[in-house]
């Protein structure tokens, strides 16, 4: 917003109520309600929080004024027109800059550009001062007259580190600051009525408000050098207007981004259609190419005053009356009427959680109790996104949304769900709901649990779809051709089986409170959800779900799984199985035949089928896949040993001299097989002359 | 060429094997001299004469106390005569079981008068004793062990069950088309994707979850296993009774197809197709009578008492037995059908899309058509191609008696030993037997081809064996 920030209020006692006139900023037109229960925030699960660490700023007062920057997110207390200081406070960067400037009369407006190089300060209606911020650059002031005879300058905005845009009330001018020439450079400019303007720095664009009913909004795109004019659209008003004055006030309109849309956001306190009263807030989507288009309207179902802020892409409306507040998330399905959506809001109205004033005083008075702040005082002046300044205070808090009281207001878990995946900080939440919908005393039928795994499943299979076409991508070396190619974001919203096994799963299963049938049934519907999204189940699933029924003997379920093949193939599985051979025997088959699908796994196949002394067995599987010509002659016939059928080591032993025969055309082992001792006792058992003699030709 | 000869030969005529008696007696009951009737507790038929009950249940008793000296854990378990052959059981401890099988006969004409000759050795004795064992359990399934019988009201309520349920139970006995897979009694699978399979137990255990009092579920489609929530064992029965008698009983409405007047009288029935096979006819009609049978599982263990409801879908159906303490009242079969019925049309159709799908994909079609037996004794999958479809009485084999009989005697060689084994039969005319044992599963291949040697019959099985049994571990 380029308007200049939060009047300077010189003239005003802290907290007092005018305060609110230079800044009621975005709190909204000024219908009175019907009187309303204060108050919400006894109500509990309150989801709104200002930040713990708020910019504490000196309060505005006759000697300081207090501006405050939306693109810097900065907060300049500016004493005595500069004379005796200026202190500038960042909510991201804590560490304030502090300097000196002369006192050449009332400042207007003052702004840092990016990255904090330069400072443009308005002192007049007719041009825009300069101060060098670079070190090792000329440190004197310069300033910038507008180049449009008879215009007033209402303000300006830096699009970038050396880029300026000064709005005035005939048009706009483009400038580029040659900080080392200490002078500007006019780019562009277009002449243009303007009654007010706004600015959005998240995506460089300035609105302005022409016509003189003022409801026809034009866009411009800023981008490096460059300016761009978008299409001009016209925001529908209640009523038709009686007389030709400004009919859109500044302040019922915002620029956002949500969901990496812009979005013009307006507050129209009457509905157009008669039959609901209440104020609703309309959405314009605004595209970079083609007209903007009215897309959602966000139903508040009251009037009065009404601050908008956007946070974790969740449109807040405050309302002053009530004190409390509401919050709309357009991704969450709506009403459609053919052309825009109508959304209700999605939790019930709660109060901003209450906010204790640290006391700042003498360090030998600090026991004195900290003082509740007023929330919704009529001196909050609020900024896009998340932005809210008590200027009589002193403070600048960014708002929060809470997760943990969502839980317990959004009874649909479905909803909830859908809700929670488009927070940012959602993934310990969505692992507590799953953690809580698993146990009592608030235990989920299935449907339920159903609905909320496939919902993780849903947001975890994009991303590892997303995830592996760029890594094909990758792989081709098409990433060249294609620079603006990046590696997919992980956020949390993405759950995966590790998630849910470590946090969820493994524990509900320890916790041994439910009935096991219930168990079971929540880890196959899990399993049911991942395959339905095509996603390879893990091992370690499986071995939850053995293990499950294993304990409560229930093995003709787990047979019937594996029959049809629910818990996929594995070497580790399989293992797994011949573990549970002891207490059930026919693991044994069921391995075996994993082992053989898994067409990988024929030496464990033998050593399974020797282990059991099932050596000719073992030999003809080997034989079958033609692996009889490399296998140890030592370790069949140590196998057929163990046996302790003489005709089985006759056979064997019988076996391993053809293939010596075959392979060097002599019957005797070598001494590398280290078969003497078996050759002993061949002959101890069969004698002598029951060696195979070498064939001659 | 005995089929040819038999026909040729115009006079002989064949008798299939008949029963002649069952009884079931204990010996503890009447110990004393001159009280033996006690020990009777079931004579089939019952117009034999007192004295010759008692004469034939002592002969029994005599053979059996006779064989136990010289195997005191394994007493006689058949009884080989000229005339008949008899089957002994005990399933409870002093509760045996005897079955006299009349062995079967050819006719001949001699000089003008027919001369009978008994064939002693054509009765197998594993199929006719699995006869038995079943013949006691499907009694169990309905009710309960004898002795649970006696402790519920002594001699006289486990004789009055024992009429009521054998009466009707032996008639449909077919003992001459009984053969290997009465050895078995396995339990068809129907093959199915993991992910319709998965489906199916979301079903279930969604179901259960809402129908509370349903404690066991089994899903069955086109008379072959899905799913079963009940053991083994008692699976096993309930399956041989559903495929065997309860579905045949309802082939026909079934066939009669959807638009069929039988349809027509059942409204509410409007968006699906299920309809329950015990239990009420008419959802609509107040008065109808919500009668479930009773059955019993787990007997060895918890000894459950259940309700079996069974609920069809076209060619889906699956039976919900739940607790037993209280009925099913119309209004839970209302809510079962309410619940079950729509969501079952859905999972029917999947399936069978599913099984379309699959089946193009193997191409079973083309595939050269085998005819072999199947079993597995570790999960009790039985697989025929030799069997047609079951009938409410009998599963006809389609090959000739003779060649089931090789069948079962290589059965007979396999249950004797423990290793894997494979046994190959040239039979009559150009007929190859091959059995084979691979662990705990059974294989046997009936071949009928010209002039092949036993390398090519070796050859042709493998081929089998790629083609059917490629992902289990079946030892070539």
């Amino acid at each position: 917003m380029g308007r200049d920030p939060p009047g300077p209020a010189e003239d005003e006692a802290p907290g007092a109520a005018a305060a609110a006139a230079g800044a009621a900023g975005r709190e909204g037109g000024g219908e009175e309600g019907e009187g309303r229960a204060r108050g919400g925030a006894e109500a509990g699960g309150c989801y709104l929080a200002l930040c713990a660490r708020p910019v504490q700023f000196e309060k505005a007062n006759p000697v300081n004024c207090v501006f405050f920057d939306e693109a810097n997110k900065q907060v300049f207390a500016v004493r005595s027109g500069g004379a005796t200081g200026v202190v500038v406070k960042g909510l991201e960067d804590r560490n304030p800059i502090s300097f000196r400037m002369e006192d050449k009369g009332e400042v207007k407006c003052i702004k840092f550009s990016l990255g904090n190089k330069i400072l443009a300060v308005q002192r007049t209606l007719k041009s825009v001062d300069f101060l060098n911020f670079i070190p090792d650059s000329p440190q004197l002031e310069y300033t910038q007259e507008c180049k449009t005879k008879n215009a007033n300058i209402l303000g300006f905005c830096w699009t970038s580190s050396t880029e300026i845009v000064f709005i005035t009330d005939q048009g706009i001018e483009f400038y580029q600051v040659l900080p080392e020439k200490r002078s500007l450079k006019l780019l562009k400019n277009q002449s243009i009525n303007v009654n007010w303007y706004m600015y959005c720095p998240e995506s460089s664009v300035i609105l302005l408000s022409t016509t003189v009913l003022g409801n026809v909004l034009q866009p411009f795109y800023f981008k490096s050098g460059t300016m761009a004019k978008l299409s001009k659209f016209e925001i529908e008003l209640p009523a038709a207007p009686k007389s030709s004055k400004l009919s859109l006030s500044e302040r019922d309109i915002a620029m956002a981004t949500i969901y990496g849309q812009l979005y013009v956001l307006y507050l129209r306190h009457h509905s157009r259609t008669s039959n609901s009263t209440g104020a609703e807030v309309v959405l314009y989507h605004l595209l970079r190419e083609g007209s903007c288009k009215k897309t959602h309207i966000l139903k508040l179902n009251r009037t009065g005053k009404f601050a908008l802020n956007v946070v974790d892409n969740l449109v807040v409306v405050h309302h002053q009356d009530t004190e409390t507040s509401v919050i709309f998330d357009i991704k969450l399905k709506g009403e459609f009427d053919g052309s825009t959506t109508i959304h209700q809001f999605v939790l019930p109205p709660r109060s901003i959680q209450p906010y204790q004033i640290p006391v700042a005083g003498p360090a030998s008075v600090t026991s004195q109790a900290p003082v509740p702040c007023k929330l919704y005082s009529s001196s909050w002046i609020v900024f896009q996104p998340d932005i809210i300044i008590s200027a009589s205070e002193g403070y600048l808090w960014s708002l929060q949304v809470k997760l943990e009281p969502v839980v317990n207001l959004l009874l649909d878990k479905g909803k909830l769900m859908d809700f929670l995946l488009q927070r940012k900080e959602c993934k310990m939440v969505i692992l507590s709901v799953c953690s809580q919908m698993l146990s009592e005393p608030e235990r989920g039928s299935l449907s339920v649990i159903a609905t909320v795994f496939d919902k993780l499943n849903q947001e975890y299979k994009k991303y590892l779809e997303a995830e592996q076409s760029y890594t094909m991508v990758v792989e081709t070396g098409l990433s060249r051709s294609n620079p603006l190619l990046k590696r997919p974001v992980r956020t949390q919203a993405v759950i995966d089986q590790s998630d849910m096994y470590t946090h969820v799963l493994s524990v509900f299963t320890e916790k041994k409170e439910a009935p096991h049938k219930f168990t079971i049934a929540v880890l196959m519907e899990y399993i049911r959800s991942l395959n339905q999204f095509q996603i390879a189940v893990q091992h370690y699933l499986y071995e939850l779900v053995i293990k499950t029924l294993v304990q409560h003997n229930l093995f003709y379920m787990l047979h019937q799984f594996l029959q049809y093949h629910v818990l996929s193939d594995s070497k580790p599985l399989a293992c797994l199985l011949l573990s549970l051979e002891s207490i059930y025997p026919p693991a044994h088959q069921l391995s075996l035949d994993m082992l053989k699908r898994l067409s990988t796994a024929n030496d464990e196949i033998v050593e399974v089928l020797l282990s059991k002394h099932q050596v000719l067995a073992a030999l003809r599987f080997i034989r079958g896949i033609g692996g009889h010509d490399s296998i140890s002659a030592r370790k069949f016939l140590d196998a057929a040993k163990q046996a302790e059928d003489e005709m089985l080591f006759y056979t064997i032993f019988r076996f391993f001299e053809q293939r010596n025969q075959r392979l060097r055309g002599n019957p005797s082992f070598t001494p590398g097989e280290h078969c003497e001792e078996h050759v002993t006792f061949f002959k101890q058992v069969f004698g002598e002359h029951a060696l195979m003699k070498p064939t001659t030709f | 060429l005995r089929m040819a000869a038999a026909g040729a030969a115009g006079q002989e005529k064949q008798l299939a094997p008949t029963l002649l008696s069952f009884f079931i007696y204990n010996p503890k009951l009447g110990p004393k001299e001159g009280e033996e009737e006690k020990k009777i507790l079931f004579y089939h038929p019952n117009e034999v004469e007192k004295n010759e009950k008692i004469r034939n249940v002592g002969l029994c008793e005599a053979i059996v106390q006779f064989t136990r000296t010289f195997s005191p854990t394994k007493p006689a378990k058949s009884l080989h005569t000229q005339k008949n052959r008899q089957f002994f059981h005990e399933p409870e401890e002093n509760f045996w079981m005897v079955m006299v099988v009349r062995n079967p006969i050819i006719e001949k004409h001699k000089d003008g008068k027919p001369v009978y000759e008994y064939q002693e050795e054509e009765l197998l004795d594993k199929v006719y004793s699995s006869v038995l064992q079943q013949c006691y359990s499907m009694y169990k399934l309905f009710n309960g062990t004898f002795l649970r019988a006696m402790e519920d009201g002594g001699v006289k309520v486990l004789k009055e069950r024992l009429e009521k349920f054998f009466h009707r139970y032996l008639q449909t006995l077919h003992l001459q088309s009984c053969d290997l897979l009465d050895v078995f009694c396995g339990i068809s699978f129907f093959p199915l994707d993991k992910m319709t399979y998965l489906k199916i137990q979301s079903f279930i255990n969604r179901m259960e979850e809402s129908l509370n009092i349903v404690k066991y579920t089994a899903f069955l489609y086109n008379d072959q296993l899905i799913w079963s929530g009940l053991e083994q064992d008692d699976m096993r029965i309930l399956y041989k009774y559903l495929t065997t008698s309860l579905f045949p009983r309802h082939m026909e409405p079934e066939l009669a197809g959807r638009d069929s007047p039988i349809r027509a009288e059942m409204p509410g029935n409007l968006q699906h197709y299920g309809r329950f096979l015990t239990g009420p006819l008419n959802l609509n009609d107040p008065e109808t009578k919500c009668r479930f049978p009773k059955i019993f599982v787990n007997t060895d263990d918890t000894y459950e008492e259940l309700h079996l409801i069974v609920y069809k879908n076209l060619t889906s159906a699956f039976s919900l037995p739940d607790t037993a303490s209280i009925p099913p009242t119309l209004e839970f079969c209302r809510k079962l059908d309410s619940i079950v019925g729509p969501q079952l049309t859905v999972l029917a159709s999947d399936i069978c899309e599913q099984y379309n799908i699959n089946k193009r994909i193997s191409g079973a079609e083309k595939e050269p058509q085998f005819k072999f037996i199947y079993f597995n004794h570790m999960n009790l999958a039985e697989k025929s191609t030799i069997h047609m479809r079951k009938t409410p009485s009998v599963s006809l084999a389609s090959v000739h008696p003779d060649l089931m009989k090789i069948l079962g005697d290589i059965n007979s060689d396999f249950s004797r030993v423990d290793e894997d084994e494979e046994i190959i039969v040239k039979a009559m005319s150009d007929y190859w037997v091959v059995g084979k044992k691979s662990d705990q599963r059974e294989l046997y291949v009936i071949l009928n081809q010209k002039n092949v040697n036993l390398i090519e019959v070796n050859e042709e099985v493998k081929k089998l064996c790629a083609t059917q049994f490629n992902n289990i571990f079946f030892l070539d």
